[in-house]
């Protein structure tokens, strides 16, 4: 623990700490822009000078520079002043003055900068720079005149998204950072660039002249494009919500947002179920919110009810749609939407045990029949910086995509989860930390659960303060309809076997309809997709930013998020319709206002009352473990379009068409 | 910023240049360069591959050489890194061509010293032939660059066509090699001022002339 003093003030830094944490530590505000808490240092801009001494008799960036016994720091002294008032305006002799037609302003670390530190007025009168415009796919436009070269989106492009696609090519004046031959940036983490960068260089091509972030009302969301749970920052003018941006949770998502979080939002205006229908002579017609229901009466349907929940619901909507199903006298409910019936008997079974955060510090690592990168794109950041900072090895049995990072494949044949080659199974046995991460593509064939239990207790894979068997979900709902029994033995062949008569369906999309022909399918949701075109009666429901809601992530973490919109047109917050059609179908949920119906479901499953991680504790059922000698299945085909949501968003569509079908759009962008 | 390289059109230049490989000897070279460096550390040798493979282009081109997309890519692919990170070095260095160059490349130094003793001349002499800065004369023979200092000041001032330095030139100097090399011949390497072999001062030692005959020691001198 070096002891320094910071403008007079004594302090005890960690060891290693530098001279720029020092003074974060002693409450000093230094300028940067280069630097970056989860990036490696470049020490490339220059504006974070501070005086050390003992040193030379000069400034120093302090970003790069460690601590040392005795070192007395100065941050205010006119030395740094002068420093910092040189570097800026150094800075500002290629920058471009264009900040009123820039979409930085107002959040741009350059102009707070320059205000706080600069000199306030120029004295370069010579001409500026230009750079070339670059292509950098769908999500992030360029305008390089404005890169000062701090290269922190070459840095996140090698270190956390693991696509070296970023670089800054020529050099001195002509230093210019670009893609490869300005193609796309193909990874689906490419947005975060557009936060990192200190200035309006690379920003969201997608919210491109949209909006002033002073004109924005910010509310604190969880996303629900997949089961990571990022936090979020909802973004919203009016009734629109204009972007989403990620939060700082270091259990979760550190502080990144894959692609689908940032950008599908330019879906949630599209595409909207936004008054009642009801099918008529095979014609889906609008109708008012008492006729929809009077159709839901008429069927008459009695106890033979059932409601299956798709992707994108939250825990309050399952439980008011349970509540109604239970109190017309059914307990037909299922989440699992797309067929798989995995054992439910335990939840610590299908949880995420070892956690988001504690999986980069995984040694050995088994990825059975996950397409990791995209099914979690934020959890494959945490291996892969086991992998590249720990030196994790990777080992893994699904068909073969490129991860980021490097995998030895094993095979897509799901037998070798019970027969592992002698190189993997030694490897885990030997591990200190093994971790087995099981996927969609895993679950999906049977026997592969039980012998990935297995394979766990003979690696002794769960031990003292270490689990290290993990299953990774794509659907936001999932945890939470796990939690508030939405699993059927069968999956959703019980429900289908047990022919209800009336089937809530809750923006449940990818369901295969035709076992529900007989059935009156009534879709609660909030996009005309597939659920909605084999409906025969829809009840437009909010999509998860116009309603608050609790939400559980893959490794059962309970978040809350805010409303920040309200829903468009007649459509309502979920829970409202499920107790409106309560009283239509003559019955009692037992909850009149939102905070009842919350009330009601902490009262029914304790654990959803309280955030953080809910205690599933661990006792893995015995499975059986003899796995099919056939091919793991990949569940998801297209990282963009995965929910209604996204395939009503022309982004989400562009970048599908461009990064998943290889469509060239580049010439056209320009 | 004007003055950077325009890349060639990528399709032309991966139809030309997609199917490059080492030749015999050169694979035999780049297996002996990566072998430098120690393992898992074969990066190292992307500057030096990348000039074999200049060279290369080079000799398959009858020119000095150039760096088309794929063959950057091909050496990047060889020891295992990103393309971008070859890329960036190809384009840092201003050793490596990005765009095809002519049989001779005349690299004029306008750096200070050149400068003072007379590069403008030379540039002149390089113009005089039709040479425009950045491009190859229509007959493929020149291409003519102003590059920073080379490290020749001493025999200011300079060129360097290809591998060889020319020094101590003057208008009719330069002139006279480009005609020579012109006409195939190959001209002198060095300072071209008959009074000189290298780089010692004209005329005889101007300082430490005790030095000359023997070790003297000037130190009681001091």
């Amino acid at each position: 623990m070096p002891k320094v003093t910071v403008d007079g003030v004594e302090l005890d830094v960690p060891q290693g700490a530098t001279v720029l944490q020092a003074c974060e530590l002693a409450g000093k505000e230094i300028p940067r822009f280069c630097y970056h808490e989860r990036l490696s240092i470049a020490g490339n801009c220059r504006m974070c000078l501070v005086e050390v001494s003992p040193g030379p008799p000069k400034p120093q960036a302090s970003c790069a520079l460690p601590t040392a016994e005795g070192q007395v720091i100065k941050t205010d002294s006119p030395m740094v002043k002068k420093a910092r008032e040189g570097v800026m305006e150094f800075l500002l002799i290629n920058h471009p003055l264009d900040c009123p037609i820039c979409d930085q302003g107002g959040e741009c670390d350059l102009q707070d900068q320059s205000v706080a530190y600069g000199r306030g007025a120029t004295r370069y009168d010579e001409n500026k720079r230009a750079v070339t415009e670059k292509y950098m796919g769908p999500i992030v436009k360029t305008v390089m005149t404005r890169c000062i070269q701090c290269t922190r989106c070459v840095r996140f492009a090698e270190e956390v998204a693991g696509v070296e696609d970023i670089g800054a090519i020529y050099r001195g004046e002509n230093m210019q950072i670009t893609s490869y031959l300005e193609r796309a940036v193909a990874s689906e983490l490419s947005g975060n660039v557009v936060d990192l960068c200190p200035v309006g260089a690379l920003t969201s091509k997608p919210y491109a002249f949209e909006a002033r972030p002073w004109e924005l009302a910010k509310t604190l969301g969880i996303d629900m494009m997949d089961a990571v749970g990022t936090n979020v920052r909802i973004d919203a003018r009016g009734r629109q919500v204009l972007r989403v941006l990620p939060r700082v949770n270091d259990d979760v998502n550190e502080e990144w947002a894959s692609d689908k979080t940032r950008h599908h939002v330019d879906g949630l205006t599209r595409r909207r179920l936004d008054r009642p229908y009801v099918r008529k002579d095979g014609q889906l017609v609008e109708a008012s919110w008492a006729e929809a229901f009077d159709a839901i009466k008429v069927a008459k349907a009695g106890k033979s009810v059932a409601a299956i929940a798709g992707d994108l619901v939250d825990c309050e909507t399952m439980f008011a749609a349970k509540a109604l199903v239970n109190a017309l006298g059914s307990d037909l409910l299922e989440g699992r939407q797309t067929g798989l019936d995995y054992d439910v008997s335990s939840l610590s079974a299908v949880n995420f045990n070892t956690g988001i955060a504690a999986a980069e510090n995984a040694d050995v690592i088994l990825l059975v029949g996950t397409n990791l990168r995209w099914e979690a794109p934020l959890i494959n950041t945490r291996i892969r910086k086991a992998v590249w900072k720990k030196g994790a090895k990777v080992f893994a049995i699904g068909p073969e995509k490129d991860q980021t990072y490097k995998v030895s494949w094993l095979g897509d044949d799901a037998s070798l989860v019970g027969k592992l080659p002698a190189a993997a199974l030694d490897a885990l046995k030997g591990a200190e930390r093994p971790l087995i991460i099981l996927g969609g593509g895993g679950l999906a064939v049977p026997g592969v659960h039980g012998a990935a239990i297995a394979l766990a207790k003979s690696v002794n894979a769960v031990k003292d303060g270490w689990n290290g068997f993990s299953v990774v979900h794509m659907a936001a709902s999932r945890m939470g309809g796990l939690m508030l029994g939405y699993a059927q033995p069968g999956g959703i062949k019980d429900v289908v076997a047990a022919k209800p008569k009336l089937a809530f369906f809750l923006g449940a999309d990818e369901v295969d309809f035709t076992g529900f022909a007989k059935t009156l399918k009534v879709y609660v949701g909030h996009h005309g997709d597939k659920g909605a075109h084999a409906a025969d009666v829809i009840l437009p429901a909010a999509a998860w930013t116009e309603k608050d809601f609790t939400t559980v992530n893959t490794e059962g973490r309970v978040q809350r998020s805010e409303k920040a919109v309200f829903a468009p047109g007649d459509a309502r917050e979920d829970w409202s319709i499920f107790r409106a059609l309560a009283d239509a179908l003559g019955v009692n949920v037992g909850f009149d206002s939102f905070d009842q119906c919350r009330a009601a479901m902490i009262a029914a499953v304790p654990a959803l009352g309280q955030e953080g991680l809910a205690d599933y504790g661990w006792s893995a059922p015995k499975l059986p473990a003899k796995p099919e000698a056939r091919a793991i299945p990949s569940p998801i085909k297209d990282f963009y379009l995965t929910n209604a949501i996204c395939r009503a968003s022309p982004t989400m569509q562009r970048c599908s068409e461009e990064l998943v079908h290889g469509v060239d759009f580049a010439e056209a962008a320009e | 910023m004007a003055d950077a390289p325009q890349i060639p059109d990528e399709a032309e230049v991966r139809a030309r240049w997609g199917a490059f490989a080492w030749t015999k000897e050169n694979a035999e070279k780049a297996k002996a360069v990566i072998a430098r460096y120690p393992a898992g550390r074969q990066r190292s040798a992307v500057m030096p591959l990348l000039d074999l493979a200049q060279r290369q282009v080079g000799a398959e081109t009858q020119t000095q050489g150039w760096l088309p997309v794929p063959v950057i890519e091909y050496v990047a692919a060889e020891l295992d890194m990103p393309f971008i990170r070859a890329y960036e070095v190809a384009t840092f260095y201003t050793m490596y061509n990005l765009v095809p160059v002519g049989r001779y490349h005349v690299q004029v130094c306008g750096t200070t010293p050149c400068l003072l003793r007379g590069s403008d001349d030379v540039m002149a002499a390089c113009k005089n032939r039709g040479m425009v800065k950045g491009k190859t004369t229509p007959d493929g023979l020149f291409t003519l660059t102003e590059v920073e200092c080379m490290g020749t000041c001493t025999n200011a001032p300079m060129v360097q066509i290809n591998d060889d330095n020319y020094e101590d030139l003057d208008f009719d100097s330069m002139a006279r090699i480009l005609d020579d090399l012109a006409a195939g011949k190959s001209p002198k390497a060095g300072t071209q001022n008959p009074k000189r072999h290298t780089s010692e001062p004209e005329g005889g030692p101007t300082t430490l002339k005790d030095m000359v005959k023997a070790n003297h020691d000037y130190r009681k001198e001091w």
